[in-house]
């Protein structure tokens, strides 16, 4: 396939071999092992502490805003699972959030809770009479959204690439539809109020950070390489005897559990959900997070959902009015949102492989950039 | 239900099924050329039915001056699109494009929003349309006769282009091997463009349709239409445009006969068309018409 002209230009320009942070050669990974847990460790240990500081000191907008952000690359790293790793454009992912955060909801309110908010079509009866904690509600959650995700894939990968895409989004269409309509258990269109407020800066952090190392443990297995492979060449993998739908399978499921636990703790920050919420706008914003990220990149799926959340709010500066030279800008609403479908058309166009492009952070790779560790300049 | 009401339920699939037609042949015009699923093809509609009403409502124009109007400057408007947005894309991977025509999508909402509000406008109809005709038990209104017809006009006008000018030819030729009709001396990007202009000018006559059908527009007023026509284009057989207006009928007809038959499950409507969509590529990927794409 032809290069694209304008690829000089992007950031994975610098990463290329011979790019200003290519480091060369990298030292194999089996040697750097211990060395790499221990920093991975250390890494993390200073994250809770900046989580702590954070918590203590920040204003609740900032605390806010830092969850939403954990919760977005949760949901990003995971989405980019099926997309850009494995390669198959998927559209459902609204789906999965919502299938996470009603059946979550519905596990921890309190039946007066429940009582209340069901004024048209009382709740069914085995879900009015209890409620439990949000950790097993949660697990709970991630399992019943996987196995969604498992009933989905029969059907689902029996076509592929754009086919895929419309079916995959065809189901998001149906499960908001579903939601909208079946009163007795989702409270229709007014949606469920009153969740608990429980998820905090631990939560989100935390289910990142699980998430982050069963993904990045799963792409760097024999099993990642196979994804791999199926997004290079499905009929090539396939004749090297990948199983590509059961890989594909095992990608969607995974995926969904992790995108069903974040809608889980999406609920418990918001604290209401309706299906308003989880529209195809959902899925929209996610994509623009991982394209942006560069598809295929973990670490560009973090660093994009971070990107979109605090950058989000930062454009909101467009729609309030300003003064600039003297002059008075009037704000304009919805103009952020213009600028996100911009940013996806031009990425596209100019900047095809994203930030990252399929490149992922390691230690190797940052201490050998530093010039400093085992085989920096071998 | 007795017969009447079977009757009025017919003709109401009918005028329905006509205007997914209408939309769908967009889809499928593009997809047969490109391979790319037009996203913005439902949006496209929306700023073709936003013309039409600045025509009509705030220049009081003769309805069919208005519509006219819009369907030139949607055809424009879809030529922008193409050669804006996807046109560096063509030798990128398919799933690029694609991206980038949700992208387009998404920009032409927001930005409808925006430039229009969000609170819907009214559309008014026009008087040829707003009577009732009655048949004994039978209540029907004039545009609900008016719109199948005006659809077998277009449609009829079209197949004739397609397969009796040159033009046509060519797209036809282009929809079956990119790559030898280069070496005919074809211009692909000039056929595609004219794809484009032609699909949208559809379009936003099916979008003008529409808005007199429900007689408001909105900016997200695209998104479920164009939606559901591309599973009537693929009901029909993708890349064909006689099976696109098979699969518009019959995904209207489904539609009414839904609501009609079991109201209990009316709110579902707009999942059928999703259901119908995986029950297709599941059975008959090709559809009702198609035959295997080369890829």
């Amino acid at each position: 396939m032809p290069r694209n002209p304008h690829e000089k230009f992007g950031l994975t320009a610098l990463l290329k071999p011979g790019g200003l942070l290519s480091p060369g050669a990298l030292p194999p990974a089996h040697q750097t092992r211990r060395r790499d847990t221990m920093l991975t460790i250390g890494a993390c240990l200073l994250a809770a502490l900046g989580l702590w500081l954070l918590e203590g000191h920040a204003s609740g907008y900032v605390v806010h805003l830092t969850c939403v952000g954990a919760i977005f690359a949760t949901l990003a790293v995971s989405y980019n699972l099926i997309n850009g790793v494995t390669g198959q454009f998927s559209l459902e992912p609204n789906a999965f959030v919502a299938c996470g955060a009603y059946v979550t909801a519905l596990l921890t309110l309190s039946p007066a809770e429940k009582e209340a908010s069901f004024i048209l079509e009382p709740l069914i009866w085995p879900l009015s009479a209890f409620s439990i904690p949000l950790l097993p509600a949660l697990v709970i959650a991630g399992l019943l959204t996987a196995l969604m995700a498992f009933l989905m894939g029969f059907p689902v990968f029996r076509v592929r690439g754009d086919y895929l895409a419309i079916v995959t989004l065809g189901f998001g269409e149906v499960i908001r539809v579903v939601a909208n309509n079946a009163q007795s258990v989702t409270n229709g269109p007014l949606g469920l109020k009153g969740i608990p407020h429980i998820t905090n800066l631990w939560w989100s952090w935390g289910l990142l950070a699980v998430c982050l190392f069963f993904i990045v443990r799963l792409v760097h297995s024999s099993y990642g390489r196979a994804l791999m492979a199926i997004r290079e060449d499905e009929t090539a993998a396939e004749a090297m005897g990948i199983n590509a739908f059961w890989h594909k399978m095992l990608a969607f499921t995974l995926s969904a559990f992790f995108e069903g636990v974040a809608g889980g703790l999406l609920a418990h920050l918001i604290t209401t959900i309706s299906p308003s919420l989880f529209t195809f706008f959902l899925t929209f914003n996610l994509l623009i997070i991982i394209v942006v990220g560069g598809l295929g990149s973990t670490t560009g799926a973090v660093l994009g959902a971070f990107l979109f959340t605090y950058g989000g709010e930062w454009l909101r500066v467009v729609e309030e009015p300003m003064q600039l030279m003297g002059l008075d800008i009037p704000g304009i609403p919805g103009m952020r949102m213009v600028i996100f479908s911009l940013i996806l058309v031009g990425v596209m166009i100019f900047l095809r492989r994203g930030i990252l492009g399929r490149h992922d952070f390691s230690w190797r790779w940052l201490l050998a950039s530093l010039g400093l560790g085992r085989g920096s300049k071998a | 239900m007795d017969a009447a009401q079977l009757t009025q339920q017919m003709i109401n699939g009918l005028t329905l099924g006509s205007l997914y037609a209408l939309i769908a042949i967009g889809y499928t015009m593009v997809y047969g050329i490109l391979r790319l699923i037009n996203f913005a093809h439902g949006d496209v509609l929306m700023v073709g039915c936003y013309f039409a009403w600045f025509g009509a409502v705030q220049f009081g124009l003769p309805w069919w001056v208005a519509l006219m109007g819009s369907m030139a400057l949607t055809a424009a408007l879809g030529v922008l699109i193409d050669q804006g947005a996807y046109r560096p894309l063509r030798q990128a991977p398919r799933i690029s494009a694609l991206i980038t025509a949700i992208g387009v999508s998404f920009f032409l909402e927001n930005l409808g929003l925006v430039v229009f509000g969000g609170r819907p406008k009214a559309f008014a109809r026009p008087e040829m349309f707003n009577h009732i005709y009655q048949w004994g038990e039978v209540r029907v209104l004039s545009l609900s006769i008016w719109v199948p017809i005006l659809t077998a006009i277009i449609l009829a006008g079209l197949i004739l282009f397609i397969h009796r000018t040159r033009m046509g030819m060519a797209m036809r030729a282009l929809s079956r091997d990119l790559v030898t009709v280069q070496l005919m001396g074809i211009d692909p990007n000039r056929i595609i463009a004219a794809t484009f202009a032609l699909g949208s000018a559809l379009a936003a006559a099916g979008g003008v349709l529409w808005a007199m059908k429900y007689p408001q527009i909105n900016p997200l007023m695209g998104v479920l239409p164009g939606l559901k026509a591309f599973v009537a284009a693929v009901l029909g057989g993708i890349g064909n445009v006689t099976g696109a207006m098979l699969g518009g009928l019959l995904l209207g007809m489904a539609e009414i006969m839904l609501v009609a038959l079991l109201p209990e499950l009316a709110g579902y409507r707009d999942a059928l068309a999703f259901v119908m969509l995986i029950g297709i590529l599941i059975f008959r990927p090709t559809g009702i018409m198609g035959e295997e794409l080369p890829e």
